[in-house]
């Protein structure tokens, strides 16, 4: 066949098209299947309540909760700590530098490692060795409270699942300040301090932002990290401290599907558990997508 | 005041400039009077950026440039070790052949330079603004719009705007890397009446490759070819008889 085929070409544009297709139809059921059965039981009381009669009946409230609070702990923590390394790979540490590397290294070894992992590790390392040795200090082992899995150290564990993102997308930013801004600031007697907290940073603020969005979308969804570091199976109360556990609605939607005494009886609370889950993650996206967009506009007009 | 040899405000002495391999700057000496304006003007390449950027160490920021040599700035080498360089940079102000005016207001792109060294009274703040949107001939058009973006302002007006955004730290010589080279004809008869009227304060070097414009501007011109500065004279003379057969051609447009 000739190399010039207009069937090839043809074929080529229907295969391109079939495959987009398939993602556009996988997105299209997921959604439809979940809003169209999660409809039925979610009301007003279902948001509001807290699960009832072994978790059959009821609501999902605590779980709310506890994922806004997991989300934003993990942000507070996250998004600075992430643009601080962005800010040392591109600002101060040399390109060529052995120590540049190994942060680079680290990052994309971070990025890969499966969300279990990194339940482990903050069980290793948060629970066991942090806070075992809290207690230690400030109870001298009396009382066990930091030693156990809670809200902080799940939150700490999703920050570090979180971290590559962050770094990654306010690098990308803060490399996409003109060189002319910072030479302008540094012309006028700025120092580098100077010029990276009044001209780098605000106008790579876009990046920062999107690193929160990436983070928040990839961390809200995660339930492996907080198996063992903080989510907890059922509480009747909302957490009051970062000491307490909490209760967390991917990890509610998985124990409604594998642990639940009556599977059957809680299908509809797993979807509208699930609905409300997307919905969730949704809406910080869009907000974050909102606040990026007002930025946006701030610096060009 | 009777007529003297004019005060000499910056010194290179045997400056060479290396990129990597690239000698950029061929031992290169040179003096700047006080004000008045003088011109570097070669081919592009020739390093006549290069060497206003030595000026006020700006090549720093390029990790391959290493400078050996000094630039002698009130007996002090810029290049000395003990050397401010923020504190330097404050005194030999920059204006770059992009315009690259901070993407704030106009009041806070040329409040930008007093704020960073602590001024924090607003109106001193205000005072300053004014008097340097004043001496950079822009005060007319924008003072009722202070807020307006920067980036709002014409080609023109925003390279003004960065004139007055450093006159606002006062410094003392003003470096100036083709600052009319992106603008329309009328834009630049502003930019080059403007530098006409600083020189009166400040000491001003300007990198152009108009040679009208360094013919108008300019007190003294240099002249550089491959790194190396072939003839520097006062400015009448290099034009209309200059003493290197490289410099006559150049500026006869024979050619570059």
């Amino acid at each position: 066949m000739s190399r010039r085929s207009p069937i090839l070409g043809f074929s080529f544009m229907t295969a391109t098209g079939l495959a987009s297709l398939v993602i556009v139809s996988a997105v299209v059921l997921v959604i439809v299947d979940i809003v169209t059965e999660g409809m039925h039981t979610l009301t007003w009381q279902f948001l509001t309540d807290e699960p009832r009669e072994g978790m059959t009946a009821g609501g999902v409230f605590p779980a709310i909760i506890g994922t806004f609070y997991r989300v934003i702990l993990m942000s507070i923590v996250g998004v600075p700590v992430g643009t601080i390394t962005a800010i040392y790979l591109t600002e101060y540490a040399s390109q060529q530098s052995v120590f540049a590397r190994m942060i680079r290294f680290a990052v994309n070894t971070l990025a890969g490692v499966p969300a279990i992992v990194f339940g482990l590790f903050g069980l290793g390392f948060f629970v066991q060795f942090v806070g075992q040795n809290m207690d230690q200090v400030l109870t001298g082992g009396a009382d066990l409270r930091w030693g156990q899995p809670n809200l902080l150290w799940a939150s700490l564990t999703m920050a570090l699942l979180t971290l590559p993102v962050v770094i990654v997308a306010v690098e990308e930013a803060i490399r996409t300040v003109p060189r002319e801004l910072r030479e302008a600031s540094l012309a006028l007697g700025a120092t580098k301090w100077q010029t990276i907290w009044k001209v780098v940073l605000p106008n790579s603020m876009t990046g920062v932002l999107t690193g929160g969005i990436l983070a928040v979308s990839r961390g809200a969804g995660e339930v492996a990290p907080i198996l063992f570091t903080g989510a907890a199976y059922f509480l009747p109360h909302l957490p009051g401290s970062l000491s307490d556990q909490f209760m967390e609605l991917g990890y509610h939607v998985y124990i409604m599907a594998t642990q639940s005494p009556d599977v059957e009886a809680t299908r509809g609370i797993q979807y509208a558990t699930t609905l409300v889950l997307l919905v969730f993650t949704f809406s910080l996206n869009l907000v974050a997508v909102l606040l990026r967009y007002r930025i946006r506009k701030r610096l060009r007009t | 005041m009777a007529m003297t040899e004019p005060q000499i405000r910056l010194r290179a002495e045997n400056l060479n400039i290396h990129y990597g391999t690239k000698h950029a700057i061929k031992d290169v000496s040179l003096d700047i009077p006080s004000n008045q304006v003088t011109a570097f003007i070669g081919p592009s390449g020739c390093g006549k950026s290069t060497f206003l950027r030595a000026l006020n160490r700006m090549n720093d920021l390029i990790e391959t440039a290493q400078t050996t040599g000094k630039v002698l700035f009130d007996e002090t080498n810029v290049y000395d070790p003990g050397v401010d360089v923020v504190e330097l940079r404050k005194r030999i102000g920059m204006i770059f052949q992009k315009s690259n005016p901070f993407p704030k207001s106009i009041y806070e792109n040329v409040a930008y330079g007093p704020r960073i060294q602590g001024e924090g009274d607003k109106r001193k703040l205000d005072e300053i603004v004014e008097r340097s949107l004043q001496q950079a001939a822009l005060w007319g058009e924008v003072k009722d719009d202070l807020d307006k973006s920067g980036l709002a302002l014409s080609g023109g007006q925003q390279q003004r705007l960065c004139i007055a955004r450093a006159l606002a730290v006062e410094p003392e010589v003003i470096l100036m890397d083709e600052p009319a080279s992106a603008l329309d004809p009328i834009a630049t008869a502003k930019i080059e009446e403007l530098i006409f009227e600083l020189k009166e304060r400040y000491t001003i070097a300007i990198v152009t490759h108009n040679m009208q414009q360094a013919a108008r501007v300019s007190d003294r011109t240099a002249f550089f070819y491959l790194g190396e500065l072939i003839e520097y004279d006062e400015t009448k003379r290099m034009f209309t008889a200059p003493s290197k057969k490289q410099t006559e051609d150049y500026v006869t447009g024979r050619f570059g």
